[in-house]
């Protein structure tokens, strides 16, 4: 039905074309958070110049290795930043508003309201003292004034709905008495408790066991269908990518270096850092076959070179790269990647070098 | 050859309720699983919290005295050892453990902690010592000077480097490697595995390895076992285990693998409910309120171990009693 009559030249990608054109929930524009010490005298970009959006409905996996800007990209959205970091350049577009030019009380309208967070260690997110269903009910007392009654039964409605056995019982109890699974259900109840558009999700299945993170990453899956909901996944598995994200987004030291839909990135990566990062993982049909490791180690964050971060690790690294960081450049398909390789142009010649 | 035997290998915790030590229980964490490592062989152990994984490690390691059952070394009973066979083992057999930040002395230099093992165990001359130590940081790929630093000046894959270093200073015919990869970054992780593969070739290793990552697992291993609370539920050659699993665990387990390209479209099998406390194990097969074959014999007798199709595996599905009671 849509490709009988739209024509391709239209659209810059028909098959998506009815997908594309709503407004996007949230879109970054060059934003740059860096974490600036007291003297002012050091400075780490920790996310640095990130464009991006996400649409309605759609999962966007941001992958990237420890230090890579990753979790400091969520927490900038949510504007929940330690003191020493700053947004120091760029907009948050959430639903059209700027994010960053925001209030503090503002903000706490869209904190767990219209955005929510699932963090890593369910035990850190869940206060031991209060049982299961005031912690659940907190937020539609706070941000949707729902009576006491009301919400509590809407917390023993909500871990039903994350597939809790005997929520009635479930919902006085501490979260002491509950395994590591359930924990993370009910962190995921409390984020949807209030309807938010959009869930950000930091690394939600790393402590979890493989059948149990299956089973949390279906439920995932049927909440983000049932509500419409928008989701950010926050990882540095790309298994967990390839199985629940429309959208990749790759991060190293700070910078998007790449940035498109996950099946055309998967199929034909064009950053050499998201080559290499493909082509290292172990797969289970590939038994004993030599990984392509990436040699060298991440850069040091407070001590970057000007050129691009990945040089020294890259094996098609040029002199430009050592010297002059790689724009973000416009590939087919809503795509970009920040590499030298990928301007149009024959790079090399353009510097003279063979 | 097998250089590790396990016969009927189990560990049993005694515990006790109640600040009077009222009912007591078990908590069988390994009961009664057999298994060998061959030299220059890799056996993958894989299963979920809770499996006796670690267990079973530290058993080989030693640090645990084992309830029951016989580990066998070069097909010497490690019980019947005397001083100076216990101490030729525990020389023998080496661990690398899953986070360096943890495992390395952070107020010693790299070459104290390589060199501690030599120390301790062996005499040799502070000139061995030191050239042992550049061998080492060679055979690990770090430069020589590294011997002069402290840990916090290395990042999670050197650290690893140093930790294989250590385990390897006594030249032992069996490591241990509990997690090995998990707490490093994705970009370190193929260098470390690579560095594992190469190591096993160029020593004659052989390596018990075990992770949860099943793709790390099925990458490095020859045979694999998998457990389920305390049992073996299915154990054969890593290939056919990981392309092709039987039991319907390691089918679910296999199937929550995380698939390498968007495109792959895999079978899911999703479990009911979570994994049971050992302290209270289901009657029967350990797994059948979690499986999707389950039948009535199931709850009641648990199925042996039993050899099918040139692989172990222990269900019902697949003896000829659990067709016949069904």
């Amino acid at each position: 039905m849509s490709n009988s009559t739209l024509s391709y030249a239209s659209s810059k990608a028909a098959p998506r074309a009815i997908r594309d054109i709503r407004p996007p929930l949230l879109e970054l524009r060059n934003l740059s958070t860096h974490y600036v010490s007291q003297q002012g005298t050091r400075v780490v970009p920790a996310v640095d110049d990130v464009t991006l959006s996400i649409r309605p409905g759609e999962t966007l996996g941001v992958v990237g290795e420890s230090g890579s800007g990753k979790s400091t990209l969520a927490l900038s959205i949510l504007r929940v930043l330690p003191t020493a970091a700053r947004i120091v350049n760029g907009q948050i577009l959430f639903e059209g508003e700027d994010l960053v030019t925001k209030s503090d009380s503002e903000m706490r309208h869209v904190r767990g309201k219209r955005i929510a967070m699932i963090l890593q260690d369910p035990m850190a997110s869940l206060n031991p003292l209060f049982t299961i269903g005031n912690q659940v009910a907190e937020s539609m007392r706070v941000h949707e004034g729902t009576r006491r009654r009301a919400a509590w039964q809407r917390a023993i409605e909500l871990l039903k709905s994350v597939r809790i056995p005997s929520s009635e019982t479930r919902v006085t109890q501490f979260p002491h008495e509950m395994s590591g699974g359930m924990r993370q259900r009910i962190v995921g109840a409390i984020g949807i408790s209030c309807e938010p558009r959009l869930l950000i999700a930091d690394e939600p299945t790393t402590s979890l066991d493989l059948t149990i993170q299956a089973q949390y990453l279906a439920l995932l899956r049927d909440i983000q269908r049932e509500h419409g909901l928008a989701l950010i996944f926050i990882t540095h598995n790309l298994g967990i990518v390839a199985k629940m994200c429309d959208q990749l987004a790759v991060m190293y030291a700070g910078r998007l270096v790449e940035y498109g839909p996950v099946e055309r990135i998967f199929d034909n990566p064009v950053h050499p850092y998201t080559k290499a990062l493909l082509n290292s993982i172990p797969r289970i049909d590939g038994m004993r076959q030599r990984l392509t490791a990436i040699e060298g180690q991440p850069p040091d964050m407070a001590r970057l070179s000007p050129g691009c971060a990945f040089a020294a690790r890259c094996p098609m690294a040029f002199d430009r790269c050592r010297v002059e960081a790689p724009p973000s450049v416009a590939l087919e398909e809503n795509r970009t990647a920040r590499c030298w390789l990928a301007v149009p142009e024959p790079p090399r010649a353009a510097v003279g070098v063979a | 050859m097998a250089v590790l035997e396990a016969v009927e290998l189990s560990k049993h915790f005694e515990t006790r309720r109640g600040i009077f030590g009222g009912s007591r229980g078990t908590v069988k964490a390994v009961d009664g699983i057999s298994f060998s490592v061959e030299s220059g062989k890799t056996l993958g152990l894989v299963g979920e919290s809770g499996c006796g994984k670690t267990t079973t490690a530290k058993m080989v390691l030693g640090l645990e005295q084992p309830s029951g059952g016989v580990i066998r070394f070069d097909g010497h009973n490690l019980e019947t050892l005397d001083t100076d066979g216990r101490r030729h083992y525990r020389k023998s057999v080496q661990a690398v453990f899953q986070d360096p930040y943890a495992s390395l002395n952070p107020r010693m230099r790299i070459s104290e902690i390589i060199a501690e093992p030599l120390v301790t165990n062996e005499t040799v001359s502070s000139a061995g010592v030191a050239k042992r130590v550049s061998e080492l940081l060679d055979l690990v790929g770090l430069p020589a000077r590294a011997a002069q630093l402290f840990p916090h000046e290395f990042s999670g894959g050197q650290r690893q480097r140093i930790a294989i270093a250590r385990a390897l200073a006594l030249s032992p015919r069996l490591v241990v490697l509990d997690e090995p990869v998990s707490a490093l970054d994705v970009s370190i992780r193929a260098q470390i595995l690579n560095l594992l593969v190469d190591l096993q070739a160029e020593l004659g290793l052989a390596y018990l390895f075990i992770a949860h990552d099943l793709a790390a697992v099925a990458h490095l291993s020859h045979m694999i076992i998998v457990m389920y609370l305390g049992k073996i539920v299915e154990a054969g050659d890593a290939r056919d285990l990981a392309l092709d699993p039987k039991h319907p665990y390691t089918q679910a387990l296999f199937s929550a693998a995380l698939p390498s390209h968007p495109n792959e479209r895999r079978e899911e099998v999703i479990l009911r409910g979570e994994i049971p406390s050992p302290l209270k194990p289901p009657s029967g097969c350990r797994f059948h309120p979690r499986c999707v074959h389950a039948m009535p014999a199931c709850a009641v007798e648990a199925p042996e171990l039993a050899a099918v199709d040139g692989r172990f595996l222990a269900c019902h599905l697949f003896t000829h009693e659990g067709i016949k009671g069904h």
